[in-house]
């Protein structure tokens, strides 16, 4: 393994455009970075249209990020859409003990079946869509798979997490606010580890 | 206007200062010359409009008065226009015995400009 | 006190609130991807009252660039952004706002021109305009691109150059990812850029003057001269204003980026955002030994031959690693690099690649085998290809 990648934390989304996984990584970034973490956040489009599968990626680290290539040996790999869990081929370059965070209402261990995952890896799961329909009235997977996030990061703090969106988007009304911080904490505790 | 001898001296981006036009004598240019019979004018004003190089010389009263020659290129649309027929279109080379006045005069345009 | 703040943002929006902060008179654009985003923010920033700019929204690249062009020479700061075949599309305009010393800062965002239609990275947009007179300068990251836009607009239009800029970064990989920039405050870059004091603008209607007559050939060489003196010009204007913004941001970008690169044995030359990589690789290798280097080179116009030529000057070996081609004969940073270096007494040994084409990625591994070609004097006389699939001729199949 390469120096630069030891000290570096790699993340991978899959997800469809306009379903918000690069705003998703982009938030990731941000909320990592007011705690002081070198970040970047980037996407990786196919086509350009709705719908189209797409990429975004992370990268996390206490020392400068210098390299810009793309992402291919992914730590941690987020899923966002429940019907790519196969079909984005998500395993690919990934590290034996990567971590797949996955918005589907499937069973964890099920799920880790059926993804054929290797005995180190792990499959972290959270019905995202499930919370941001009751919490927001919208499937906007992006809160709760936050929420499900503060547990691989675990030197940054759970509020860290739920209250960005309150410190970030202070022009949006109170009530929304509040509906995306339920929805960051119930990721959190609704998310299953196998 | 004296010519730039070195690469030093040539305006910069390509400007041309204003007014230069003013001392470049198109009217040498001409192949054909208008005449203007004062007797059939009746200062409609139609070869002044139409005239591309501004070459129609009015007095104060806004009435035609005669051709600028320094800058008539002798196009003869003024000759196309005029509906009474008050100018006719001659061969250039016929004028050349005529007398010129201490070489024309480009007139008193831009005079605001310094 | 400089009220410097920090922010996650991307390249395009960091060239974005540079030009907020900026506040240029006009500004003509048309989007494409990638650099769209510049445009559009900017014209948020106009419909939200927080410039003072007149946004002209035209219905083509090529009639940007003009109005532009006519905006910059009436005595205007002009600014703009494009990509690809947008770029490709003014390509007609750009000597002319070179020769008519139209001081545009211009944003472009590499991409690679079609066809096929390809929105990734390279850098065949910025090359073709090589010739335009324009000055080009290529951006690692979107705080390089952020800074370099405020240098700019001062190196654009200072009396010795009087030559416009292209801030090049990398279309998606600096454009579209998100990392910490800092920024300075509305008032600092204010102070720096100042006001443009136009030297022979149209609207100046007590020294009327035209632009652009024609010109016989007695005069065109001349003046074609005179926009060469400006561009030799900018190695030294370009020092001084360095140093004055490091004075606000304590960050001095030279005309080439030499790391590691003066006890190095073993250099490879490239620019932009690849550079991340040979950087990390250049550290690896290091580490086991090696003496490997790495040359940026950010202003390839003016291209800074000097500076080059010493630094490779006894090196044991030489890579450049081109992001663009030019088809039928050396591609553009390895022809400046061998013009640059064929004065030396001393032959150094250099490999020509070409990567990154249509947005392919430089792995830490491809670094490495250029790095480990020129270590077993591994040469040959044509450029190599980095990441290509090709047959293989060898074993009759892939």
């Amino acid at each position: 393994m390469e120096n630069g990648k030891k000290r570096t934390l790699e993340v991978r989304w899959h997800g469809r455009g306009g379903q918000g996984a690069k705003s998703a990584s982009a938030i990731l970034a941000e909320v990592l970075f007011e705690e002081g973490k070198h970040v970047q956040a980037f996407p990786e489009y196919g086509a350009e249209r709705q719908g189209a599968p797409m990429r975004a990626y992370n990268r996390v680290s206490d020392t400068p990020i210098r390299r810009r290539c793309s992402v291919e040996n992914p730590n941690i790999v987020v899923i966002v859409d429940p019907t790519m869990v196969v079909s984005s081929n998500p395993c690919e370059g990934c590290m034996s003990d990567a971590v797949y965070v996955v918005n589907t209402p499937e069973d964890a261990r099920a799920l880790r079946t059926r993804m054929n995952l290797s005995a180190d890896a792990k499959v972290l799961v959270v019905d995202a869509t499930k919370i941001t329909l009751e919490e927001l009235g919208q499937n906007r997977p992006n809160a709760p798979l936050l929420g499900a996030l503060s547990h691989l990061f675990t030197d940054v703090s759970a509020e860290t997490f739920a209250d960005h969106f309150t410190r970030k988007m202070k022009q949006l009304p109170a009530p929304v606010l509040e509906a995306n911080r339920r929805a960051i904490l119930r990721g959190r505790e609704e998310a299953v580890l196998a | 206007m004296s010519k730039p001898k070195c690469w030093q001296d040539v305006p910069p981006a390509t400007i041309a200062w204003g007014a230069s036009a003013l001392d470049v004598e198109t009217g040498l240019w001409r192949s054909m010359r208008p005449v203007l019979d004062e007797n059939k004018c009746i200062s409609c004003l139609k070869c002044w409009l139409q005239c591309p190089d501004s070459s129609i010389k009015t007095n104060e009263e806004g009435r035609v008065c005669g051709i600028n020659m320094f800058f008539c290129k002798g196009c003869g649309v003024c000759a196309q226009v005029c509906p009474v027929n008050a100018i006719s279109m001659h061969q250039e080379a016929d004028f050349t015995n005529e007398k010129r006045e201490h070489g024309e005069d480009p007139g008193k345009v831009a005079d605001h400009v310094k | 006190m400089l009220n410097k703040r920090k922010e996650m943002t991307s390249g395009n929006l960091a060239f974005a609130e540079a030009m907020r902060q900026v506040n240029p008179d006009v500004v003509a654009a048309y989007p494409i991807t990638p650099s769209t985003e510049i445009p559009v923010k900017f014209a948020e920033f106009v419909a939200n009252g927080l410039v003072d700019s007149e946004y002209v929204a035209v219905e083509s690249e090529h009639s940007a660039i003009t109005a532009c062009v006519g905006a910059s020479v009436s005595g205007a700061r002009v600014m703009t952004a494009s990509s690809a075949n947008g770029v490709a599309l003014m390509h007609e305009i750009f000597p002319i706002a070179a020769a008519f010393r139209a001081p545009i800062v211009f944003g472009l965002v590499n991409r690679s021109l079609g066809a096929p239609v390809n929105i990734h990275c390279d850098h065949s947009d910025s090359m073709p305009e090589r010739d335009s007179g324009w000055i080009q300068i290529y951006c690692e990251d979107a705080q390089e691109v952020y800074d370099s836009v405020l240098l700019a607009v001062r190196l654009a239009e200072h009396d010795d150059v009087l030559t416009p800029v292209f801030v090049c970064q990398d279309g998606f990989i600096t454009s579209h990812c998100y990392e910490p920039v800092e920024l300075l405050s509305d008032e600092s870059v204010k102070k720096f850029v100042g006001e443009r004091k136009a030297k022979y603008p149209l609207l100046d209607v007590d020294n009327p003057v035209s632009y652009g007559s024609f010109t016989m050939s007695e005069y065109y060489f001349e003046i074609k001269r005179t926009q060469i003196e400006g561009m030799n010009n900018v190695p030294r204007v370009y020092k001084e204003l360095t140093k004055e913004l490091a004075e606000y941001t304590g960050r001095e970008y030279p005309a080439l980026d030499a790391y590691r690169a003066e006890d190095a044995e073993y250099l490879i030359v490239v620019m932009s955002s690849a550079t991340g990589v040979v950087k990390d690789v250049v550290d690896e290798m290091r580490e086991r030994g090696v003496k490997a280097g790495c040359l940026r080179v950010r202003f390839f116009r003016p291209f800074p031959a000097e500076e080059l030529k010493k630094l490779a000057d006894g090196k044991k070996g030489v890579a450049v690693l081109d992001r663009s081609a030019s088809i039928g004969g050396t591609a553009p940073l390895a022809a400046e690099v061998k013009s640059a270096l064929y004065g030396l007494s001393e032959r150094v040994p250099l490999q020509e690649y070409l990567f990154g084409l249509g947005g392919r990625d430089l792995y830490p591994r491809d670094a490495e085998k250029v790095f480990s070609g020129l270590m077993e004097n591994d040469y040959s006389d044509t450029a190599r290809y980095i990441g290509l699939l090709e047959k293989d001729e060898e074993n009759g199949g892939n």
